[in-house]
């Protein structure tokens, strides 16, 4: 294999481990904030409509990323009144979350299926995505590609060097402890599943409007679940979560470019790769019950009342 | 100190409070909550939609009502739905998430195929019960993945089951695209037709029905008396409850998985094969529109309780046969159905509230 089949793979790994950022680093906030929700999957495939029925009508991408990063928001903030206000079972509401996601997008969606789009288009970083090499693999990109490494700086600098950082995870650890220094619980956690939603939103557009430019039902096929595997493959760190996803921007592009190789697989099994390798990587991390014990956020999934 | 009431306060003034006992008739009466709060959220929707909202509601919650044939339809289409729901039940008493009952279905819908389609000649009356054996066998291996990672690599069951269905659906699109396509098929991804053997009969003269319901209704009997009698229930509802109360009880967590999940995925596999040897009579690309799924939601709207979920399934078969009869009258897209059931379960986690809590005016003492 020379470097002319690398590129193109490298680039096509990029570009599907995008999504993944978003929504894995939105759970990540989530979590560290104590709060599971299981409703990514939901909440990505009603940001996808939604973003491409904005892109359709308005014509402009710019209002179909708001339009998609909206409509999950308001469903995490539906997330968030009823596990958060009203206390429910946060495995539960997260799974009625994507399935009410799952029912709404195919409602709304079936008006635009087969529509064509225009796709998010590629950046030329200088004028250099010519360069040989360097220009495709670095300088090519669409904005959401950059923006998505930038995302993880920030959110990297806010857990760990910002003192809101700080009480957002105290929050996700002991939320009495949190509670106790004089840390807004409640509100805090909102906020972190809200920001979930609008970057499972932003995951959603992406998938309607670059990586697959077009509506059918169904369209993020698992990804919402595979982030939130990501967040448990990356012991609940970000650098770890852009690292995985690149891993698993990887597999599911070399289902797309082994038969172009001669592997003699039929399609479906190459198609089972992402969600087997998710199960695989799942193994390695939890195989020592100490790696999660020792990272996952001590109140992950429990309610907390500051009145109880 | 008195201080001058909210805005919100003079809109509002209750405030929730914690009862002394969980109210068991809010229990019973919140499932019910949330199936009139869902009617009217149906109506809003209809009425966004352009419909004329009483049209459509009887259309879609009254028609199916309308004869013999139509309640055949709503029985046969409850009957995956309970026996998916009898199962994941089970489990989520005892805190076991298991969401991947729809590959278990797939898996046990292949597995009963095999016998339908490579030894229904020899197999002759056996075909049928075999076929129903395999389908189970094949639930509960698919579901066995899960209960094995969980017990053995502390792997999270919720991600991996549910991992599972979409490789259960590319397995199957294999097969029927692949080895086992009819070759007289006209190229459609699908199988031969069972023969008359491996078919299960129609109960009752022009209905659809078949003996898999009877089947259903007997395993929501027996699924009651495992966790209302045995020691075995007993064991995994108090693991559900007081975790901590069960360790120390030495109550084995491996034991409870490996049963919830086999229990799970032995029912999810039943429900799959009485499908493709019922209503569908042979193996295709697509042979549940989400059965896994929706009972989910059907086994919280039944209170977890075998009972409970035998009516909650009648509820969601309606939700499904409403969508179809939505989509034929009033073109509306099917999908609806979805629409409804994220929405039930909604409502009913917000209606659960009150069994814990209830509203109490807020009374300001005034100042003497």
């Amino acid at each position: 294999m020379n470097l002319d089949h690398l590129i193109p793979i490298l680039v096509s790994t990029v570009i599907a481990a995008t999504p993944l950022i978003y929504a894995a680093l939105g759970e990540l906030i989530t979590e560290r904030a104590g709060v599971l929700n299981l409703g990514v999957e939901g909440m990505m495939l009603v940001g996808a409509v939604a973003a491409f029925a904005a892109g359709i009508t308005t014509g402009s991408l710019t209002i179909a990323f708001v339009a998609g990063m909206l409509a999950a928001t308001a469903l995490s903030l539906l997330f968030a009144f009823l596990t958060l206000s009203l206390q429910t079972n946060q495995v539960a509401t997260g799974l009625a979350l994507t399935l009410f996601g799952v029912g709404l997008s195919a409602f709304v969606g079936r008006a635009y299926a087969g529509m064509p789009i225009e796709r998010v288009p590629k950046l030329d970083i200088a004028g250099l995505s010519d360069l040989p090499v360097l220009g495709p693999l670095l300088l090519n990109y669409d904005l959401p590609v950059y923006l998505s490494i930038a995302l993880y700086f920030a959110v990297q600098h806010f857990l760990t060097r910002t003192h809101a950082g700080l009480r957002l995870r105290a929050c996700g650890e002991s939320p009495t402890v949190a509670h106790a220094i004089g840390a807004p619980v409640i509100a805090i956690r909102y906020r972190a599943v809200m920001f979930g939603g609008a970057l499972a939103g932003i995951a959603g557009a992406y998938l309607s409007t670059a990586l697959t430019p077009m509506w059918v039902e169904g369209l993020s096929a698992g990804r919402g679940w595979i982030a939130l595997a990501l967040v448990v493959f990356a012991t609940w760190k970000p650098l770890r979560v852009l690292l995985g996803a690149y891993l698993f921007g990887g597999v599911t592009v070399m289902q797309l470019y082994a038969q172009g190789f001669g592997v003699e697989v039929p399609s479906e099994f190459l198609s089972m790769l992402p969600y087997a390798a998710t199960i695989i990587v799942l193994v390695i991390i939890c195989r020592d019950p100490k790696t999660i014990l020792l990272n996952q956020p001590a109140s992950l999934g429990k309610s907390f009342h500051p009145d109880a | 100190m008195s201080q001058p009431d909210s805005l919100l306060q003079r809109l509002w003034p209750f405030r929730l409070e914690r009862r002394a006992t969980p109210s068991a008739a809010m229990r019973l009466a919140s499932p019910l909550i949330a199936g009139v709060a869902m009617a009217l959220t149906g109506l809003i929707v209809f009425l966004i939609l352009g419909q004329d909202p009483l049209v459509a509601f009887r259309v879609f919650f009254v028609a199916p009502f309308g004869g013999s044939y139509e309640i055949g339809e709503l029985l046969l289409k409850a009957t995956p739905l309970m026996l998916c729901a009898l199962g994941l039940a089970i489990g989520f008493k005892a805190n076991v998430w298991n969401i991947g009952a729809e590959g278990q279905l797939i898996v046990g819908a292949i597995a009963g195929s095999a016998v339908a389609l490579f030894g229904s000649e020899s197999l002759g009356a056996l075909t049928v019960p075999l076929m129903m054996l395999a389908g189970a066998i094949g639930g509960m291996a698919w579901a066995a993945i899960p209960a094995f990672l969980r017990t053995r690599f502390h792997t999270n069951e919720i991600l991996v089951s549910l991992m599972l269905v979409y490789i259960a659906q590319q397995l199957l699109g294999y097969l029927v695209h692949g080895p086992w396509k009819d070759p007289a098929g006209y190229n459609f991804p699908q199988s031969r037709a069972f023969a008359e053997a491996a078919i299960l009969p129609a109960l009752v003269e022009g209905t659809r029905v078949t003996g898999a319901l009877i089947m259903a209704l007997v395993l929501a009997v027996l699924a009651w008396l495992f966790t209302a009698k045995t020691h075995a229930g007993y064991r995994m509802q108090v693991a559900g409850l007081a975790p901590a109360a069960a360790r120390y009880a030495g109550f084995s967590d491996t034991r409870n998985i490996w049963l919830a999940l086999l229990v799970g995925g032995g029912m999810a596999g039943l429900a799959g094969i009485s499908e493709v040897a019922g209503p569908i009579g042979l193996l295709q690309a697509v042979i549940s529109p989400g059965y896994g799924f929706a009972a989910i939601i059907v086994a919280f709207v039944g209170r977890l309780h075998p009972f409970g979920i035998v009516l909650a399934s009648l509820l969601m078969s309606l939700l499904y046969l409403g969508g179809e009869a939505a989509q034929v009258e009033l073109q509306l897209p099917s999908s609806i159905t979805g629409l409804f059931q994220g929405s039930l379960l909604f409502y009913l986690l917000a209606a659960d509230l009150f069994i814990g809590f209830r509203l109490r005016r807020i009374v300001r003492a005034v100042a003497p």
